[in-house]
């Protein structure tokens, strides 16, 4: 599988600050990649890099083989959806969507069509005369990424594309989203602080912290077998049990981490626990145990009965459940 | 805070109000009916009689047509200059960060808040100093000090405006920089531009302190007419002079509203 966009040891230093620190990344072609982490991370950062509109300190970035230093954003086959849509205000849909063929020097009739096509693409054919200010925040980021898609883009950039929507409309966007990418088989690389989206819609996630990628796997992989404290905190509310405690109940020292619907009450066997406080989430409980002086998260089944608050209880996890993690941090 | 828009207000704050309005309005036809009158020495109320005499008697003297071309150059020059380095400058304030620009952004807002006898004098004295003659081109700066600032003020309001983003999303989009100013910069600041520039015109237009300090044996309209108020000849030559500039000015002023309507107008601050 060719690369579409690779990262070599490449960092962006602002004075003292520094947003990206020694990168290293490949992402693949026709690819869904997440940049997965909390604010300041140097995600966006790491977009902003690839689209072009900031220079690696050191370093280089390779754009399906070719290194991308000193070729602009517009001689770049590779376009963004912007976290503000930043459609323009003075032209209508149709002009906005056009606009990156009527910089290529299109024919006006074939530009019209073309963003005709690329509207019915994103459902929404026949809004073409409207002006962007008329439009819902779904409308406008559909029209936004009609937009950048227009160009036919190698990579489609998407900063927080869903951060702006409701609920609803988010996991309505992430579903189209994803069957987009699947039509198109364009390389998509998102950026988003919010775990759920980034597992429910990409191949592979690069997980940040200050700067440096933590972990890059499938989510099945960041989510199941998180390499360190970090990632497990980040990703979902993962138990994270330090040395002591994975030894007692493992027999090695090292921190461990426990997904909250992998614990279980059992009759005899497994730990001795009390149970601190529960509440009822619908399909679950969302319950809290004291084991050994250690608090632990739990997901519980609804429908079996759940003992008291203050009850002594016994609680149990597959062994292949608790993760032991390599690094430290 | 905002009262109740349904509520009607009572009649005395109506007559109140229109008593202001007229208060402004009443002496500009003053000077219309002055314009017509056939007493040429005093202006005497009510007028003796009524005459059309003075328009034809404006349109045949020089020192009208004069004062006239050289107060429309004047302002059109500086108002150009303006234009190009009050753009410049708020772009750079309020697309940049760099060491300084809050000063800059105070230094360049402060010539409008000086009083014009200050910067008058003070341009005056520099000009000595530097053995500048007085010319048409010291009048320019001199205009171009406040003339910025109307521009630099309209045009910083709408590029904070504009979100950051446009640029780079155009950028992003394949357009080269100059395709960028002119496809996405330029119609979101034109509208911006021509209110500043508009305003900037019509402060020069009517400059008078700082051109009496930068001015050497030219006269500009306005300096004309004050000239012109001294002497007891043929008055109301004035008053016609003063009424076809209310006109003429008076439709751009205009334009300018309907076009910044909708949007924000930091306009002039009034000197």
């Amino acid at each position: 599988m060719t690369s579409a966009v690779s990262f070599i040891n490449v960092s962006r230093h602002y004075g003292e600050i520094r947003a990206v620190d020694g990168l290293d990344l490949e992402i693949r072609e026709g690819e869904f990649f997440a940049l997965l982490g909390p604010s300041g991370s140097g995600k966006t950062t790491s977009l902003r890099l690839i689209a072009g509109f900031e220079r690696p300190t050191t370093g280089h970035i390779e754009i399906f083989g070719e290194r991308a230093e000193g070729i602009p954003p517009y001689r770049r086959n590779v376009n963004t959806v912007f976290q503000d849509y930043a459609l323009f205000p003075h032209l209508s849909v149709i002009d906005n969507v056009a606009y990156g063929l009527k910089m290529k020097g299109v024919s006006k009739n074939e530009r019209r069509a073309t963003a005709e096509e690329m509207l019915e693409l994103v459902k929404l054919p026949g809004y073409g005369d409207r002006s962007p200010a008329k439009l819902s925040g779904g409308q406008r980021q559909r029209v936004a990424l009609a937009r950048a898609l227009v160009n036919k883009p190698k990579v489609l950039l998407l900063d927080e594309p869903l951060g702006a929507l409701d609920l609803k409309l988010r996991e309505q966007m992430q579903e189209e989203l994803k069957d987009l990418q699947k039509r198109l088989g364009i390389t998509f690389v998102f950026v988003t602080h919010d775990q759920g989206e980034a597992l429910s819609m990409a191949d592979r996630i690069a997980v940040f912290d200050s700067g440096r990628i933590r972990q890059v796997g499938t989510p099945e992989d960041i989510y199941r077998k998180p390499r360190s404290r970090f990632v497990a905190d980040f990703v979902g509310s993962s138990n994270v049990l330090p040395p002591e405690f994975t030894e007692r109940v493992a027999g090695e020292r090292c921190w461990s981490s426990l997904r909250p619907e992998a614990v279980r009450l059992v009759k005899s066997g497994g730990h001795e626990a009390t149970l601190v406080s529960s509440s009822y989430l619908g399909s679950q409980y969302r319950c809290v145990f004291d084991v050994g002086g250690r608090e632990i998260n739990a997901l519980i089944p609804a429908g079996a009965k759940l003992p008291a608050e203050g009850d002594e209880v016994r609680i149990s996890w597959n062994k292949s459940d608790l993760h032991l993690m390599e690094d430290e941090a | 805070m905002r009262s109740d828009p349904n509520t009607r207000s009572p009649l005395t704050l109506k007559i109140a109000a229109a008593a202001g309005l007229l208060f402004m309005h009443l002496p500009i036809l003053l000077i219309f009916v002055y314009a017509f009158t056939t007493e040429e020495k005093s202006y005497q109320w009510p007028p003796p009689g009524f005459t059309l005499r003075w328009l034809e008697v404006t349109w045949n003297r020089a020192d009208v047509w004069q004062a006239l071309w050289l107060s429309v150059r004047v302002a059109a020059v500086s108002t150009a200059g303006a234009l190009v380095l009050g753009t410049l400058c708020a772009a750079a304030v309020s697309r940049s960060k760099f060491f300084g620009r809050e000063s800059i952004s105070l230094l360049v807002i402060l010539p409008i808040a000086l009083p014009g006898i200050i910067t008058g004098i003070a341009l005056r004295s520099a000009f000595n100093l530097a053995d500048i003659p007085f010319s048409f081109w010291t009048i320019v700066l001199g205009h171009a000090t406040f003339c910025i600032v109307v521009v630099y003020n309209n045009a910083v309001a709408r590029f904070r405006r504009t979100s950051g983003n446009l640029i780079e999303a155009s950028m992003d989009l394949g357009a080269n920089g100059f395709q960028t100013l002119r496809y996405v910069l330029m119609p979101n600041i034109a509208t911006a531009l021509l209110a500043g520039g508009m305003l900037a015109f019509a402060l020069s237009f009517d400059e008078v302190i700082v051109t009496t300090f930068t001015a050497g044996q030219q006269a500009t309209l306005p300096i004309w007419m004050l000239e012109e108020l001294v002497r007891p000849r043929q008055r109301p030559v004035t008053n016609v002079v003063a009424m076809v500039v209310v006109l003429v000015t008076f439709l751009p002023i205009l334009a300018a509203y309907y076009l910044t309507k909708g949007g924000d107008n930091l306009a002039a601050r009034e000197k």
